[in-house]
């Protein structure tokens, strides 16, 4: 489904109004998605399931 | 009509000490509330602060016209009194023998400290209310006059939350982690509220009909996204909503238990005969700028419909169930019932109210910039999520998170039932900036902001300028040596000489603004000089 995967190239054609030039410096390429996802991998948590596990929070409003 | 109201935003954050997983969540969040009246204290910041006044709080006045009696309501609905032996269900051992009180009339924050004090509740320089609520840390923002005022003072409360948690790791108290979300995912949920000021001469009926439709459907532009359906997030599968799956009602009084899409609290902080506080529970909490200011912008929109008789006639057939198909549905594409057999999509809902706003300001000329911005974005988003809903990727929160893990999961070959999705839902949230997912794809230039780290610090020391918020947060800068005890409607200040405590009323949100006090502070009179010019200035005013 397109809206499951990262499509900069539509943001590119999309945007370019005056409200969103200030700050958007689309990344458009590949490239961008997968150092991006290198990121991510870096600093993503170690042991996932057990962090995700002690997110435990009382009750709130 | 404009897009321009009265409006504070509230956030409960979620709070985790990771080398201790099972520590008393308020103890966390009074450690984190105390580490910043600390900093105040120190003067390590340009702020100042004081103790919360509990004495004009009315948390069981029903907007449907009666009180609920202290018996009958949930014990988490009595927020107007000190959290203490009423509430030992939250409380354990080591978390009553901190509760030393913190309103203690004739002592500031800023006079010795008793070493078992714990600060609990205070107002900020910056006109906000921090705070312990229940087991969470809250922020409070000051009062604002526009949507994107609302986006600015609502992020300083998220950096207000990063210098506390830098503050107790300071003091040896290890590492806290917050995180700007609404549930653990693990049945419980907790509040990111709206308010907003209505005049009392709107029908609360009207409210409560042209209010639903929209808070059911806004979502699609608000959302935070959260993985996993149910209460429990038992199923594995996005949403587009952090809180709809736990919404029960459709009106009532409750926000901690069978909650309601429209909340009737009816606590005005202000003059009751003039306006009510619309309390606005359904929404989630925003790292994203834009998803914030179009969650409020958007509703001061359709406010202003529904005062002026404007508003779309849209009666659902099941509110609660729509909310949560809605909610459901990336695909954006589900339908739900109308009463009259009409279907219609959420991007249908929000259509019919974008176009009647449109047609409304068009006709009445209203072409100020606040609200021509929310139009024009308003349209521009609902069209990109029926054309292109990846293109809204920048804009709309649940959108980017999306993206983010389906383009994880296809790298590692993995489904959304993967350990490491959940973890991701989670740290979206995080308020680390070199941890948060939020915050990477922002640095990237993924997520389009409106303000400035800089601007965002302003608003952590300064009020805004054109509300009552601009007093409060002024004579916390000024005079903070003599502020007691401060709260949304008054300030309380003690006199050199002065026996009593001197108690000025703020019952107009709108007033006590710069334009008012501006040139009384800029005289730098001394405190009771200060407050018998403020007595003179009242009596004219």
């Amino acid at each position: 489904m397109s809206q499951e995967s990262i499509s900069a190239r539509s943001n590119k054609q999309t945007q370019g109004q005056e409200v969103d030039q200030q700050a958007i410096n689309v990344q458009g390429t590949d490239a961008g998605v997968d150092d991006l996802l290198d990121e991510i991998d870096s600093v993503l948590e170690s042991n996932a399931e057990e962090f995700v596990r002690g997110f435990v929070q009382k009750g709130g409003q | 009509m404009s897009a321009r109201r009265l409006v504070g935003l509230e956030t409960e954050y979620g709070i985790i000490r990771p080398s201790m997983p099972k520590a008393n969540a308020t103890v966390l969040s009074a450690q984190i509330v105390d580490a910043y009246a600390q900093l105040v204290r120190q003067g390590r910041i340009h702020l100042g602060a004081a103790r919360w006044d509990y004495s004009d709080e009315s948390p069981l006045q029903d907007a449907r016209g009666y009180r609920v009696s202290r018996e009958n309501a949930h014990p988490t609905q009595l927020t107007d009194v000190e959290p203490s032996v009423g509430e030992q269900r939250v409380w354990d051992a080591e978390s009553v023998a901190l509760d030393a009180g913190d309103a203690r009339i004739g002592q500031t924050i800023y006079q010795e400290q008793d070493s078992n004090e714990v600060v609990m509740n205070m107002v900020l320089g910056n006109g906000a209310r921090f705070y312990v609520d229940h087991a969470h840390p809250e922020y409070s923002s000051p009062e604002v006059t526009t949507p994107r005022a609302a986006v600015l003072w609502d992020q300083a409360g998220d950096e207000v939350m990063r210098q506390a948690a830098e503050q107790v790791r300071l003091l040896g108290g290890g590492e806290l982690l917050l995180y700007k979300n609404n549930t653990d995912n693990k049945a419980v949920s907790y509040g990111a509220h709206e308010n907003y000021l209505v005049p009392r001469a709107v029908e609360f009926s009207s409210i409560v009909a042209g209010l639903t439709p929209f808070f059911v459907s806004r979502q699609i532009f608000c959302g935070s996204g959260r993985v996993g359906r149910g209460q429990l997030g038992q199923d594995p599968h996005f949403q587009i909503s952090q809180r709809a799956d736990f919404f029960e009602a459709e009106v009532g009084l409750e926000t901690t238990v069978n909650r309601p899409i429209i909340n009737t609290r009816d606590e005005p902080h202000a003059s009751w005969e003039k306006y009510r506080r619309l309390h606005v529970i359904i929404g989630d909490a925003n790292l994203g700028q834009v998803s914030t200011l179009l969650r409020v912008g958007t509703t001061n929109l359709v406010l202003e419909l529904i005062e002026t008789g404007n508003a779309p006639v849209l009666e659902l057939d099941d509110p609660v169930a729509a909310l949560q198909q809605i909610s459901h549905d990336t695909g954006l594409r589900a339908t739900v019932r109308l009463r009259d057999g009409r279907l219609m999509t959420a991007i249908d809902i929000q259509h019919e109210y974008l176009n009647a706003a449109e047609a409304y300001c068009a006709q009445h000329l209203v072409t100020d910039a606040d609200t021509t911005e929310i139009l024009t974005r308003w349209r521009r988003t609902l069209e990109l999520l029926a054309s292109d809903p990846a293109a809204a990727a920048s804009t709309v929160d649940w959108i980017a998170k999306h993206q983010l893990m389906t383009s994880f999961a296809q790298r590692h070959q993995v489904g959304f039932d993967d350990a490491r999705i959940a973890l991701m839902d989670l740290q979206w949230a995080d308020l680390r900036q070199d941890k948060g997912l939020y915050y990477r794809l922002a640095a990237r230039g993924r997520m389009e902001t409106l303000f400035s780290a800089e601007q965002i610090a302003h608003a952590v020391t300064s009020p805004p300028e054109d509300t009552r918020a601009y007093f409060r947060g002024m004579v916390l800068q000024r005079y903070p040596e003599n502020v007691i005890a401060a709260n949304w409607d008054a300030m309380s200040f003690s006199l050199p000489g002065a026996r009593k405590l001197r108690r000025v009323p703020m019952p107009d949100p709108l007033a006590s603004n710069r334009a008012e006090l501006g040139a009384l502070f800029d005289a730098e009179l001394e405190i009771s000089e200060f407050i018998g010019e403020l007595a003179k200035h009242q009596s004219v005013g």
